[in-house]
């Protein structure tokens, strides 16, 4: 059987456009990552195995499975970025953080991520927080961006303590 | 063909601007965007404001401007007086602007004369950079709002539909074919034969496919068309489809691209709204619309077969073809996959004829290509010349050189796919039959200058790496042989190399070049082999011979 097939016949029906990659970025807008509850949940939803949801899951490097810091700092270190000193932007924040690329500070507030070419490569070295993008950034120029992306505090948990109250 | 709806926006946008007697471009694309743009925009609002010349003064946010190393950029246009183009513009100096240029040349007509403070900030009229550019693609992209369809539409968005839409298919796919048109997605392909094999494969249903993966690390032509000039792309997309027959199209573009999905997603409404979407196309029987699809952070699923494996649902794996996609693509239905910038020259291409398009660039490779300058590059952006053109003129004129002073040691051109071209070679020119001969390829734009401190070893092993990252682990080839070149070129970084070093990496390079499924492990070896062979004299040596026999 052809490839194509499995898929189009087995989740889809006939409706082209009911992929799984959508849902899965729905529950990540939504929570940040995917929670393996809502990957359950969507396994009965669409009446398709959990081993394939996790197997699509893992495959894309931009689903997490892990809840992130509450803000995003990724440092690219595209061809551009990684010529102009984008490497030493990234140590310079793995100082500050006292973490490294792919952790969250132990408060949750901030993750750090590495990407691949933010599409700015005119501008290097490139930092984008959460969705926004800033240029030319110097070490130096850490204290004044993070002073506009204040740690996020006292944002409720996800559920467990309060839901029985 | 203009129709009564782009009458009515022309009729709109002139009575929008009649007031007017200036009017205030501001690039919002991303670059210009990060280097607090947002700011430069607040500002000029507010001193239009504070100067009571609201009526007075359009506000226009525009697509990139183009040299991005310079941004914020921000253009001032006058009747009667040449346009100006400043940059980089600060919030204050924005402020400046609208005080000491705009307010006063309004108030004083002929005998204003710009105060010298404002001109050592503007750029020269006659730059290079801009003057020796020819815009085919980006004709709109600096004038326009890509957010107000009435905008776009005043300026000849759709008219080459409305006209297509008078004629049969077929002849949209003869223009295509006769216009030599060939695929900016890296590949080349001709893509009036591909609308043809879709056209020509029986089936109830078929799609179009705008591929905005671009994954290549360090290009942003497709971003930046995405931004710019969203209608550009769907107005492709819709001729791809009434063409075709394709009632469908997906637009898959990268996640990271945050600007370019939320102009992509506001363009189609916007076009849905006005009737240009939807299931009568301006009024005609033929029915079409489009969504976007956010890619997920997988550099292969910019390979087609793996793309719609993505939109499918599935790992994004490439499989092997044929068949191709035009025969058996998305849902095992006819697809068109197309690269963003490709598509955005058909309705150029079908509005002003193939005998035009062919009246620029070579025999071979018609019509012109857009690069996106970065790296050691003294003005970096984004930049439309003919193909044919040579590479030393894009980097020497247009881009200035290098903004280090130092001499240009090579150009990283085509990403992952590419290779390096030396110094020597930069009077190739920019064609596909040219590039092919280099052994590197025009690719997505991309091009890196890199200047005699570069160090190209570990540039190598920085595309390796990526490859090690990318791979997707279906080829044995690709999946090993990475990963062995990067140890190999680590190695050589750090002891040197032996011969035996060299042979291996020779030897590896060749299998993977045979043996991998998609383009990603035939290409992952180019930079590195292309170090190797072009420059030996800087390939560290280790001293003592191993003398094994290779
Ligand atoms: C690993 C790999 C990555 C690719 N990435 C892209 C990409 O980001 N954008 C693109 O348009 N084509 C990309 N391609 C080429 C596509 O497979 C396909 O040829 C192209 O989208 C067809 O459009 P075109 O004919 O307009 O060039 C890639 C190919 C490979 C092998
Ligand atoms: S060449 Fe590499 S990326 Fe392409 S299919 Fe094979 S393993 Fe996957
Ligand atoms: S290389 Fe950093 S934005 Fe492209």
């Amino acid at each position: 059987m052809k490839v194509i097939d499995t898929v189009a016949g087995r989740h889809s029906g006939s409706r082209a456009d009911s992929g799984l990659l959508e849902a899965l970025h729905g529950l990540q807008a939504e929570h940040g990552y995917v929670p393996r509850q809502e990957a359950m949940a969507l396994s009965r939803r669409l009446s398709v195995p959990l081993a394939r949801i996790f197997e699509v899951l893992t495959f894309y490097s931009y689903f997490r499975l892990e809840e992130p810091g509450r803000i995003t700092l990724s440092v690219c270190d595209g061809t551009s970025c990684h010529l102009q000193e984008g490497p030493v932007l990234l140590n310079a924040l793995q100082e500050l953080l006292g973490i490294k690329p792919g952790e969250a500070t132990a408060d949750g507030a901030y993750q750090l991520n590495v990407v691949r070419c933010l599409g700015c490569c005119s501008c290097s070295p490139v930092l984008m927080v959460d969705d926004k993008v800033y240029s030319h950034v110097e070490p130096t120029d850490l204290p004044r961006i993070m002073k506009k992306h204040p740690p996020i505090v006292n944002k409720e948990s996800n559920d467990d303590a309060h839901s029985t109250a | 063909m203009p129709t009564p709806l782009h009458s009515e926006a022309r009729e709109e946008e002139r009575e929008r601007q009649a007031g007017f007697a200036c009017r205030v471009f501001c690039c919002a694309g991303t670059a210009c965007l990060s280097a607090e743009g947002e700011a430069v925009w607040e500002s000029l609002i507010d001193a239009r404001a504070t100067h009571g010349l609201k009526d007075k003064v359009d506000l226009v946010r525009t697509g990139c401007m183009g040299l991005c190393s310079k941004g914020p950029l921000v253009r001032v246009e006058m009747a009667d007086v040449a346009p100006c183009l400043y940059g980089p513009v600060s919030a204050m100096f924005a402020r400046l602007i609208m005080t000491e240029h705009v307010a006063p040349a309004l108030a004083r007509g002929d005998e204003f004369i710009r105060p010298e403070f404002l001109a050592s900030q503007a750029l020269p009229s006659d730059l290079a950079f801009f003057a020796q550019q020819k815009r085919v693609v980006l004709s709109r992209i600096d004038r326009a709002d890509p957010e107000r369809i009435t905008d776009a539409l005043a300026h000849g968005a759709y008219v080459a539909l409305a006209g297509a839409l008078e004629k049969q298919p077929q002849a949209l796919i003869d223009e295509l074919q006769a216009s030599g048109l060939r695929g900016r997605g890296g590949g080349g392909y001709p893509t009036g034969q591909k609308w043809a094999n879709a056209a020509g494969t029986e089936a109830d249903r078929r799609f179009v496919i705008c591929n905005g993966d671009e994954g290549d690390p360090g290009a942003y032509v497709d971003r930046s068309i995405l931004e710019g000039d969203p209608h550009a792309v769907l107005e492709g997309m819709l001729l791809s489809g009434y063409a075709v027959g394709a009632s469908h199209g997906y637009v898959y573009v990268r996640a990271e691209y945050e600007l370019a999905v939320r102009r992509v997603r506001c363009a189609i409404e916007q076009a849905r709204e006005q009737g240009l979407l939807g299931d009568a196309v301006m009024g005609s029987d033929f029915a079409f619309d489009c969504k976007v699809f956010t890619a997920a952070g997988a550099f292969v699923c910019g390979e087609e077969t793996a793309l719609i494996a993505s939109i499918e649902g599935q790992r994004g794996t490439p499989r092997p073809r044929p068949p191709y996609p035009s025969e058996c693509g998305l849902w095992g239905c006819p697809t068109v996959i197309s690269n963003v910038e490709t598509l955005a020259n058909v309705p150029r291409i079908i509005e002003q004829s193939a005998a035009w398009f062919r009246s620029i660039g070579t025999a071979d490779s018609p019509g012109t290509k857009v690069f996106s300058m970065a790296g050691r590059a003294r003005l970096a952006g984004l930049v439309e010349v003919p193909m044919g053109t040579k590479l030393s003129t894009v980097v020497d004129s247009l881009g200035g050189g290098t903004k280090t002073g130092r001499p240009v040691r090579a150009v990283q051109i085509g990403g992952l796919s590419g290779g390096l071209v030396p110094a020597e070679q930069l009077d190739t020119t920019l064609s596909y039959e040219a590039m092919s001969e280099l052994g590197s390829i025009v690719g997505s734009g991309g091009m890196i200058v890199l200047d005699d401190n570069d160090d190209l070893l570990d540039l190598a092993r920085f595309f390796l790496q990526y490859a090690v990252e990318e791979s997707c682990g279906r080829c044995a080839a690709c999946r090993i042989g990475t990963h062995q070149l990067l140890n190999l070129a680590t190695k050589i970084r750090e002891e040197g190399a032996t011969d035996d070093d060299l042979v291996l990496a020779e030897r590896l390079s060749e299998t993977m070049q045979a043996t991998s499924l998609c383009g990603l492990g035939k290409a992952a070896p180019r930079t590195l082999m292309s170090f190797l062979r072009n420059w030996s004299d800087l390939v560290p040596r280790k001293e003592t011979s191993t003398g094994g026999d290779a």
